[in-house]
């Protein structure tokens, strides 16, 4: 068990290495960030040595590997933007993305989940198939559109939630983390952005378990439960449901990752303060030490996430943890 | 039964709670307004971005300011003059404290002077003209600089004075910069002299400025607090102040002014723009890029004039800035140069141009391409759309390439400089001409950084001779006379084609009243709640 952790870990910082040395290829194609940081009428002189001064006449392996070797001491260097140090900066916004990504996942796991085991249990009822075609509608819509219809229905016409930001926030935990879930204003700020965020999720795990529900409900030992006379609810619940969760769980899990690294659309539909918004805006302003960084960050998040999910195998599914008392860990 | 009771009465609590909070803040004058951009940092010396820097304007003042018509007004010096070409004495106002209630006097101005002109300084350029600093007394300073610097008090109007005793005590002596690793504590906290104070911070989310009490100056403003909240999105900035959640906000966007202005609580007001957009073509290489004639086309006048006749500006303002603009004859606003005002367009003819491009050698036409950022001004895409279109009907085929401002910049920029067309808008640094004489007129000469936005690279002897007489002139009349000639010239020769400039868009709420100002500085202290 150790082995397998401390061996995906590995892989892990390998994972992320390539990934900067990715972005920071692509970053040449960008744009200048000298242009972004003086005025139109900066003379030729200035740039010239701002350019020295911020080391970008050197090669890009050079500057990939001051970065690097910065990096590894945790010096992601300071915000060509913000000017202040990009691991504070992240910092300061990642308890706005967990609590959108955390309550949208929430909300598509407590609506998808039982959504999907009714549409799957009734599917040829009229509201089952009411929910399947509804679910068509949430696949396809666009975020953005979703996120401006919400905006302009709830905040505009009925004037019942606020359209942009976090609310009234508070400090937890020695104000290391700020939480909207503490005041009023700060839940209701929550509501339209996490929804936007959910739908898809939602929509998704719910069309899953339903097709899970639809296979395991075939399955011989369905039958068999039902012969030993087991009722109507341990069967759908105990048995059925229990076995459709492996597929669901990695996928929630994954999800997790993609709500954390794509929530910028959300965010910056709704103004939120969080790491999508500083990423989308770092890339509008060429500030290169804070793409590395997300880029970097939302690598570790997706290796991080993938192992708790495989993690959640183990206690889910007794075959694995057969398999790792054997040693045979990659099984 | 008894939950039910306990949630119906803490509901109700809480409406009432809130509504009663509400209430009370109705009887506050809190203005909450919008605009693009967080306030990363709040160094006044850390930035040369216009929104930042207009936002500073009212916690930090300048030596010398401008007035809502674009004048420059006394702020905290009260007088200034000339004592000879290169010597400029400015007398302080007395009795002008900083927030934190320290006294304002020469000491401060040579440390803020020294500051912006740290080698780290991104504003470095507006004080390099100072040779030297001399204290003649408390409130009297003199400005020695190297050469002569006629338009000096123009170049400083958005350099602020920061406290020295303050920075010293915080070891916030030199800006914040993100090469030296440096957070200075001037770039999360302030201490100006302007009439509002930051009180709180939330980068992100909000920057709070109450009025400061021991202000130098009458204000006519009514507020008790003024809210900035960044709103990026276009679309959500909108509809902030439909939901009355804002009160004001700018830019709006040109496609939601009429909604806005039909919309029963809010209204627009709407200025021209000091910034002016125009095409440039390349008129130094032997054989143009993208252009299929062996030659270069531009290097002709006939053929610029021709590109330049074919242009409708009349329906690019009607159709593509819905009205929004104003038609440029030359490369300066007459807000900034007003005899720029009597200038004419060359008129809208296809004919004539037809006529000039056969007599030029292309009685065909030929196919060339132009450069256009998408992001960078308004409409900017559909603008070169709408030329591109214009020049097909006069034969001249245009093969259409629009990037994102940062790409932009590399490919148009030197040395790079690949394109037969661009296009591109200038505000000149100072408000003053010779920014636009300097950078895009004149040849280009390295040494010196003449010519450096000239990206089409034409020469031209006169202006080049009229720039050097400018830079030391200090009689008004010869110099505008002077500045006047190098227009014609630009006019006659046509090395540009002036577009228009564009409009500045606030959007407010009844019930405020604001002054708008063509450089879009929001200044809090003429804000009025009216009802």
């Amino acid at each position: 068990m150790i082995r397998y952790v401390s061996g995906r870990l590995t892989q892990s910082l390998l994972v992320m290495f390539i990934v900067a040395a990715v972005a920071f290829a692509l970053f040449g194609f960008v744009g200048d960030p000298i242009r972004q940081m003086i005025t139109e009428d900066a003379s030729q002189a200035e740039i010239d040595r701002l350019r020295e001064i911020m080391g970008l006449n050197d090669s890009v392996p050079v500057q990939f590997w001051r970065y690097i070797s910065g990096a590894v001491q945790g010096d992601f260097g300071v915000s060509y933007h913000h000017k202040r140090p990009v691991g504070t900066l992240i910092a300061e916004r990642l308890p706005a993305t967990f609590e959108l990504a955390g309550l949208s996942v929430l909300l598509s796991v407590v609506i998808g989940i039982p959504l999907g085991v009714y549409t799957g249990l009734h599917r040829h009822g009229r509201l089952a198939r009411g929910l399947m075609a509804a679910s068509l509608v949430g696949v396809s819509i666009p975020t953005f559109l979703l996120g401006i219809l919400l905006i302009y229905l709830f905040s505009v016409i009925l004037g019942w939630l606020p359209s942009f930001g976090r609310g009234e926030t508070v400090a937890v935990l020695g104000g290391f983390w700020t939480t909207g879930f503490l005041t009023t204003s700060g839940l209701r700020s929550l509501i339209l952005p996490s929804i936007t965020l959910a739908l898809f999720q939602t929509t998704m795990v719910m069309r899953l378990v339903r097709a899970e529900m639809l296979d395991v409900m075939r399955a011989d030992y369905i039958k068999f439960a039902r012969a030993r006379g087991l009722g109507t609810r341990t069967v759908h619940f105990r048995h059925a449901l229990k076995n459709t969760l492996m597929p669901v769980v990695t996928v929630i899990g994954l999800q997790l990752g993609s709500v954390i690294a794509f929530a910028i659309i959300t965010e910056s539909v709704f103004q939120w303060p969080g790491m999508g918004r500083l990423f989308l805006q770092s890339i509008q302003q060429v500030d290169i030490p804070v793409m590395s960084a997300y880029l970097i960050m939302i690598a570790f998040f997706f290796v991080v996430i993938n192992l708790i999910t495989d993690l959640a195998y183990y206690s889910i599914d007794p075959r694995l943890r057969a398999g790792a008392l054997k040693g045979n860990a990659h099984a | 039964m008894k939950l039910y009771q306990t949630i119906a009465s803490s509901t109700l609590a809480t409406v009432v709670a809130v509504t009663f909070a509400a209430q009370v803040q109705a009887q506050e004058n809190v203005l909450r307004w919008s605009s693009q951009s967080a306030l990363a940092n709040i160094d006044p010396h850390g930035t040369t971005t216009a929104l930042p820097l207009s936002i500073f304007s009212n916690v930090y003042e300048p030596l010398v300011g401008l007035n809502s018509d674009m004048e420059l007004v006394p702020v905290l010096a009260e007088s200034w003059e000339v004592v000879n070409p290169t010597t400029w004495r400015f007398k302080l106002r007395e009795g002008v404290t900083f927030h934190n209630g320290n006294t304002f006097n020469a000491d401060d101005v040579i440390f803020s002077m020294e500051r912006v002109g740290n080698r780290y300084s991104f504003l470095r350029d507006r004080v390099s003209m100072i040779e030297e600093m001399v204290r003649v007394d408390d409130y009297t300073i003199e400005f020695i600089t190297r050469e002569p610097y006629p338009i000096l008090p123009q170049m400083w109007t958005s350099i602020y004075m920061m406290d020295k005793e303050w920075a010293e005590e915080n070891d916030a002596t030199v800006p914040s910069n993100s090469v030296e690793n440096i957070e200075s504590y001037a770039g999360q906290h302030s201490n100006g002299t302007g009439p509002f104070r930051i009180t709180e911070r939330v980068p992100e989310t909000r920057t709070v400025f109450e009025p400061f009490a021991d202000y130098w100056d009458e204000v006519e403003h009514n507020l008790d607090r003024v809210v900035y909240i960044p709103i990026t999105q276009d679309g959500t900035r909108v509809a902030a102040l439909l939901s009355g959640e804002i009160d004001m906000m700018y830019p709006v966007p040109i496609q939601d002014i009429e909604r806005l202005q039909s919309n029963a609580g809010t209204d627009v007001l709407i200025q021209p723009e000091l910034r002016t957009i125009m095409l440039g073509m390349d008129q130094n290489r032997d054989v143009a890029l993208h252009t299929n004639t062996g030659d270069n086309p531009f290097k002709d006048r006939r053929v610029r004039q021709a590109v330049y006749q074919a242009i409708n500006i009349d329906a690019i303002q009607d159709r593509i800035m819905n009205g929004l603009s104003e038609p440029a004859a030359t490369l300066i606003s007459p807000l900034l140069f007003p005899p720029a005002g009597e200038m004419e367009r060359h008129p809208f003819d296809p004919e004539a141009s037809r006529a000039l491009l056969a007599e030029a050698g292309y009685p065909d036409g030929f196919q060339t391409a132009l450069v256009c950022p998408n992001n960078r001004y308004v409409n900017d895409e559909r603008t070169c759309q709408a030329v591109t279109s214009m020049l097909a009907r006069v034969g001249i085929e245009v093969e259409l390439r629009t990037m994102n401002v940062t790409q932009y910049w590399g490919v148009v920029g030197r040395p790079v400089q690949d394109f037969a067309m661009y296009m591109m808008g200038w505000t000149p640094g100072g408000l003053d001409s010779y920014s636009v004489l300097f950078n895009l007129m004149g040849s280009w000469d390295e040494e010196s950084g003449r010519g450096r936005i000239n990206n089409g690279d034409f020469a031209n002897d006169r202006i080049d001779e009229i720039i050097a007489l400018v830079e030391s002139e200090t009689d008004t009349e010869i110099r505008d006379a002077l500045i006047m000639e190098a227009y014609q010239i630009v006019h006659d020769e046509v090395y540009y084609l002036p577009l228009h400039q564009q409009t500045v868009v606030w959007g407010v709420r009844d019930g405020i009243a604001v002054t708008q100002r063509a450089d879009d500085y929001f200044q809090f202290r003429t804000a009025r709640f009216t009802d």
